[in-house]
């Protein structure tokens, strides 16, 4: 069952220019972002650095508003009297990508993590009784933590007390915008397995958005992949290391690093640098860096199609008919069951 | 979930020093910042505890010792031109000097904190409105408009402190204004935003411990200007008038003495100088002081 269901989210910063600051363009950072988040599962969103994940993820948590679409929580739309969004922000929580900037410096470690719970009405001592005990339960000793200041942590404990602040409303989501990235490769292992540990105590599921794809294939049941503020290619997580249908994905998993030194690579999988969103590229967004682009590619954009077994792709190659030389004669990629 | 948190859970923590503590120990090792401090700290107790230092009366002249040079007996730094004891004049000076300096300083701060913050939180539209408003008064300088503003409303040290507190909200609010900008956009404040908490919560518990330092600071900076330009009104006859004893008029009425007793005039002048250096002096101390990386 979903939990979270998004559905043609879009946000375009206007540009303004000009003396009387007249909207001549826009960014087009999020354009048209549909997909669904089961109970339980961990959703991993992985794209280049621009390509609209981190927006995605401040359109989640509506710290920035959607120019357009829709958020549902367990099927009630966000903002609306249905559930408000002083209640749904109790349902999601987000881990940021920078522990530091995260944490306000002038606050201790309890009082940053029980200052949550306060906005929801607990009294401040239950808040810091909340605090100490979450600190203990992601590996800090409360009696030596807790009357800490940030900048006198690592970076590993800064990003632990940034997640037992995003538990401590007891949320059902959690986001995790690149939560893990700029950690040592040593702590984010163990930080990694925190979050493991984590989702299966608390129930939670997640959305873990990184650019790291090893870290991703890791974490995730399923991933979406974003190119230039669209989604790409949806699918289970071996289905779609093992047989990604979008060239964009395979071009993105080519860029892995390869264990094998016979076997290494030695021109990169794909050039230059993706359009410019304010101006994206007419048809299917990623033509004109694709190997198999044909002129449909430049002309009709391609909707997600079904290619297997909960698996969808937008590609033209993807779907039968489309015009695209390589694409499949029958619906033989189509759903199996 | 929390029920297995362990039974220590209220145990005592090992407590950091907080970012106060931490800059009171920095500043305490900065020997000029502290130097001014005292300074400073006996200049307040001093125009405190005015009555019982003052040798004399700071009103009763006699006609027939005017304009004696410092060192006479009986006038440690001499009498003005009314004969009145010069250092009990200059010790009573403090009181309306500083009260002078630092009243418009501190209301200056509360609406122009109030407005910059609610400006640089708001941001949008409503930080267009503010802000341009505030820019109005930056197209005249400092020293004219509180002079024009006195000069409309007529001397005296209400209007005086009225038109140095209208002088000084813009610059406040402007330091305001930056600051909370820029302490808006960070991922603490995203956090309190995403847990739920309104914009006057998230002001008072997460923007206000990181805006009011360096503005509190700012505000610091501005008392000695604050002086200098009361000191001004006064020496205009727009601010305090005769006969209290105030640096700045003390300045203006013994201006005539220049050529007679030329130390004497230079007297409440130095006091002036003193004072706002020592201002200026404690307000760079501290400035560094807060400068820390955390």
């Amino acid at each position: 069952m979903s939990i979270l269901e998004v559905k043609d989210l879009t946000k375009h910063f206007p540009l303004k220019s000009g003396l009387l600051g007249r909207t001549t363009s826009a960014v087009r950072a999020v354009d048209g972002v549909s997909f669904s988040v089961d109970q339980g599962e961990t959703l991993g969103i992985v794209g280049e650095s621009g390509c609209g994940k981190s927006t995605t993820a401040r359109l989640l948590m509506q710290l920035i508003m959607p120019t357009s679409g829709t958020i549902r929580f367990e099927g009630k739309t966000v903002g609306t009297s249905e559930l408000p969004l002083k209640a749904f922000r109790r349902q999601v929580q987000m881990v940021f990508q920078d522990s530091y900037a995260s944490l306000n410096p002038r606050l201790t470690v309890e009082d940053s993590i029980a200052f949550a719970p306060t906005v929801h009405g607990v009294s401040t001592d239950q808040a810091v009784r909340k605090a100490r005990a979450l600190l203990d339960r992601v590996g800090l000793e409360p009696s030596r933590f807790a009357g800490r200041y940030p900048h006198e942590l690592s970076g590993g404990q800064r990003q632990r007390v940034n997640i037992a602040r995003a538990l401590a409303v007891e949320p059902r989501v959690l986001l995790l915008d690149e939560a893990v990235s700029a950690l040592d490769k040593s702590v984010e292992a163990q930080v990694l397995n925190l979050l493991l540990d984590l989702k299966q105590e608390m129930g939670l599921t997640y959305l873990f958005i990184s650019h790291d794809l090893e870290v991703v294939r890791f974490m995730s049941s399923r991933v979406l992949v974003m190119y230039l503020g669209r989604v790409a290619e949806v699918g289970p997580t071996e289905a779609l290391y093992t047989s990604s249908r979008h060239p964009y994905t395979t071009a993105l998993l080519g860029s892995l690093l390869s264990m094998d030194p016979d076997n290494r690579r030695t021109e990169a999988p794909l050039a230059g640098d993706p359009p410019n969103p304010i101006d994206p590229p007419p048809g299917c967004r990623f033509h004109t860096r694709c190997a198999f682009a044909e002129a449909v590619c430049g002309e009709r954009e391609p909707v997600l199609g079904s290619v297997g077994a909960d698996h969808t792709a937008a590609c033209h190659m993807a779907v039968s008919g489309s015009g695209h030389s390589k694409a499949p004669l029958s619906n033989a990629g189509g759903r199996a069951a | 979930m929390l029920n297995s948190a362990p039974s220590d859970i209220l145990a005592p923590i090992e407590r950091s020093p907080g970012y106060w503590a931490t800059v009171w120990r920095r500043f305490r090792r900065d020997p000029v910042a502290v130097g001014a401090g005292l300074v400073v700290l006996a200049l307040i107790l001093m125009a405190i505890f005015a009555p019982y230092i003052a040798p004399q009366d700071p009103y009763k002249g006699m006609a027939l010792r005017r304009l004696r040079p410092p060192g006479t007996e009986g006038y440690p730094l001499g009498s003005d031109e009314l004969g009145r004891d010069m250092l009990t004049r200059l010790i009573y000076g403090a009181r309306l000097s500083l009260f002078m300096g630092v009243t418009p300083v501190i209301i200056a701060l509360g609406a122009g904190a109030t407005i910059g913050i609610v400006a640089g939180y708001a941001g949008g539209w409503v930080n267009t409105i503010l802000m341009r408003v505030i820019d109005v008064f930056f197209a005249f300088p400092s020293v004219l408009l509180a002079i024009a503003l006195s000069g409309a409303l007529g001397a005296g040290i209400a209007n005086g402190l009225i038109s140095l507190t209208v002088v000084f909200i813009p610059p406040i609010a402007r330091v305001a204004e930056s600051v909370t900008t820029s302490v808006r956009s960070r991922d603490y404040v995203e956090a309190a935003r995403a847990s739920g908490a309104g914009a006057f919560r998230i002001i008072r518990t997460q923007v206000l411990g990181n805006v009011m330092g360096p503005i509190f600071v700012y505000a610091m900076s501005l008392i000695a200007v604050s002086m200098i330009l009361a000191s001004g009104l006064s020496f205009l006859g727009l601010g305090v008038k005769p006969p209290e004893p105030e640096w700045g008029l003390m300045l203006n009425t013994l201006r005539t003495a220049i050529y007679v007793q030329p130390l004497l005039c230079a007297l409440p002048g130095l006091m002036i100088f003193l004072t706002s250096i020592a201002f200026n002096l404690l307000t760079d101390g501290l400035r560094s002081a807060m400068d820390l990386k955390a």
